[in-house]
């Protein structure tokens, strides 16, 4: 077990202008289960990879505890991975594939025998140990591919996507069983996905990524309750938080007639009138279409515990509002004429022109 | 006009004609049955033609070739003579020599086309003018067997000691002041038939190479890369996960090559004839049929040759169907 470090860490395809990964700096802890999420092209996968030892490092440096192994072969890196489709070598057995990296360090024939059928154990996969990985279902082969890496207990797990390849269901059981088992293990682990929920539901820390380039580092309630720009506050989060542009004059900010104020702070750190404001579907109050920003109820999606409004204010027919109504409001019907006011707290002020997200 | 373009032009057009023909005299025939027998007949009447050009070129000669095999050598008055042409082939030094020759030819040209297709097309992945090196490994295979042989004729071309070398190989012996060796004309240690199965080894080696390259090309990189993290290195990579996976194709192109080494010819026959000890099966067969004129012989040769083959070839389809079924 041990901490992981990038320092500056740049990948740059050959025969490409722009680095896959930009200049990566990232501390994870000891122990910390790690997300990287981001969409794709954002340069995740690659910079689990290169911590892998798969991708060459070109500018910068990857420790693992206080080894340097930027150039260390993956074989030497004490790593094990979970890749997306598996990969689990077809013309072995479950018990063989799990036991492989036991079998190259010649551990013995007894070792390799106990710690396999621990790890089948702790994963149910004892009565399949025997067959090959073609008459497994893909929920089996996702947890092959999980004992291969718990039997070597190595110094960090990465995890490239695992969940992708299986249905909606089991992703949510196996998405919990995994991160129980992480904490039970205590293993170092990089997780990989594009899916926001995967993110914030399993991470410790959650990395979000763009273009290559780290935007922010945080838990994942940070996240989600603190943006530091445009992209990771419509990226985190489902349904996605509203975002609406505006502009600025002197009383504050203004929204359909209304107007947010701001302080001098946020007014000194403005670049230029351009104003976003975001906010979260649960963010606003419903009120009588006179009282606040008047729109009509366009669409309800009703899933049970929740529920959505797609909404269309008046000042702007093109632009649909996405609002929660909370657990005291009632759910508006479809037609309904109604008013949104954005609740002081859920209000997220960003600069237009640079994304940034303006100071408290 | 040329009669010989009269008739090429009446098997151009005259062939697809009376398959439509027969195409459509049957579908007026069977048009008078009932639905049912329609359906039962069908299927057997566009299969005929082809049933009755496998069975008249191909089973019918077989049985005759079988059959003849028990008789004697006169062309016109054949008389039965039981096992005597299988005792002279199992007893003969010459045939037995012929056997023992195709022996070493399954071996060795087996051997090496697999193993270095193998470790070309392996090597070969890995670079970037990978096309430009299949494609000249793979061209031995587009030259005709003769042709082929040729070329190695003069790559084997001996002169006595002491006159300037022609032959490419002796040639480099001199360079060296050694040799120069009689390749092909050195029944010793049988080194002419290794000289010959050299040939063979170069024509074969590129169709090995590309099928073993295509199958390589199939594996998932993932699983590589899977390997490597797990602690192999390139060497166990390969030999614990490559290796394996090329399993069903080595099998596949193994037999295709063993077949083709019982059935060698060509350069046998352009080379040496089958002198200085590197007579084979096929051209003893050829060597008894047309120049002894033992008909009873030769059908028995043949038939020995095809009793080899038989069971190499039903390995092959059945590895062809399991490998079929996977996909």
């Amino acid at each position: 077990m041990a901490k992981v470090i990038f320092e500056k860490a740049t990948r740059i395809y050959p025969g490409t202008q722009t680095p896959a990964v930009s200049s990566l700096d990232l501390e994870i802890e000891d122990g910390e289960f790690m997300v990287l999420v981001g969409p794709s092209g954002s340069g995740k996968t690659t910079a689990l990879r290169m911590l892998a030892g798969l991708e060459a490092v070109d500018e910068g440096r990857i420790f693992i505890g206080d080894r340097d192994v930027t150039d260390v072969q993956p074989k030497d890196r004490d790593i094990a991975m979970v890749f997306q489709n598996y990969a689990l070598y077809p013309h072995m057995t479950v018990a063989e594939n799990i036991g492989f990296h036991l079998k190259i360090k010649k551990r013995p024939k007894a070792e390799i025998r106990q710690r396999v059928l621990e790890a089948a154990r702790l994963l149910d996969l004892e009565p399949y140990l025997d067959r090959k990985p073609a008459r497994l279902s893909g929920g089996q082969r996702q947890r092959v591919a999980m004992g291969r890496a718990i039997v070597r207990q190595p110094q960090v797990f990465l995890m490239d996507e695992p969940l992708s390849n299986l249905d909606a269901k089991l992703r949510v059981a196996t998405r919990t069983q995994i991160a129980s088992l992480q904490r039970r293990l205590g293993v170092t682990t990089v997780y990989v996905t594009h899916d926001q929920v995967e993110a914030m539901t399993m991470g410790d820390r959650v990395a979000v990524l763009r273009d290559g380039i780290l935007q922010q580092c945080d838990t994942p309630r940070v996240l989600f309750d603190r943006p530091i720009n445009v992209f990771v506050a419509g990226f985190m989060g489902s349904p996605q938080m509203n975002l609406i542009e505006t502009s600025v004059s002197d009383g504050g900010v203004q929204f359909a007639g209304r107007t947010i104020p701001l302080t001098p702070t946020q007014r000194a750190a403005l670049t230029s009138e351009g104003v976003t404001l975001g906010v979260r579907p649960e963010g606003w109050d419903i009120v009588s279409p006179n009282e606040g920003v008047p729109a009509i109820v366009e669409i309800v999606e009703e899933l049970g515990s929740d529920s959505y409004a797609y909404v269309t204010p008046e000042y702007d027919p093109n632009r649909t509002i996405i609002v929660r109504p909370n657990s005291a409001q009632a759910t508006p019907h479809k037609g309904d004429h109604i008013g949104l006011v954005p609740r002081p707290s859920a209000i997220h002020l960003f600069d237009t022109a640079t994304g940034v997200r303006l100071p408290d | 006009m040329d009669s010989r373009f009269l008739t090429a032009l009446e098997v151009v057009i005259g062939v697809p004609a009376v398959l439509v023909i027969y195409i459509w005299g049957t579908e007026r025939v069977i048009g008078i049955l009932g639905e049912r027998w329609k359906r039962r007949i069908r299927p057997w009447l566009w299969l005929l033609p082809a049933i009755g050009f496998l069975g008249f070129f191909l089973v019918y000669p077989t049985i005759q070739t079988i059959i003849r095999s028990f008789q004697g050598r006169n062309e016109l008055h054949p008389r039965w003579v039981g096992l005597a042409n299988y005792k002279w082939f199992f007893t003969s030094s010459s045939a037995l020599g012929a056997l023992l020759n195709n022996v070493l030819w399954i071996v060795c040209l087996t051997f090496f086309t697999v193993g270095l297709g193998l470790l070309i097309a392996v090597l070969v992945d890995r670079v970037r003018y990978e096309s430009v090196a299949k494609s000249i490994i793979f061209l031995p295979l587009a030259i005709s067997m003769v042709a082929a042989s040729v070329i190695w004729k003069f790559m084997y071309d001996y002169k006595p000691p002491g006159t300037p070398q022609t032959g490419t190989l002796n040639g480099l012996l001199q360079v060296v002041r050694a040799g120069p060796v009689a390749w092909l004309q050195t029944p010793t240690w049988r080194l002419a038939t290794f000289a010959l199965i050299a040939v063979g080894v170069w024509m074969w080696t590129g169709f090995a190479m590309v099928i073993i390259s295509a199958a390589l090309k199939g594996i998932d990189p993932q699983l590589l890369e899977a390997a490597r993290v797990d602690g192999a290195n390139e060497w166990q990579v390969f030999w614990r996960v490559t290796f394996p996976m090329l399993g069903p194709t080595l099998a596949v192109v193994a037999t295709t090559i063993i077949i083709t080494a019982l059935k060698t010819f060509d350069i046998v026959y352009t080379l040496t004839n089958g002198n200085y000890d590197t007579e084979v099966i096929a051209n003893l067969m050829i060597k008894e049929m047309f120049v002894f004129g033992d008909f009873g012989r030769a059908s028995a040769v043949a038939v020995v040759l095809l009793l080899a083959i038989v069971p190499i070839m039903a390995f092959n389809i059945r590895r062809f169907k399991a490998q079929e079924a996977v996909r």
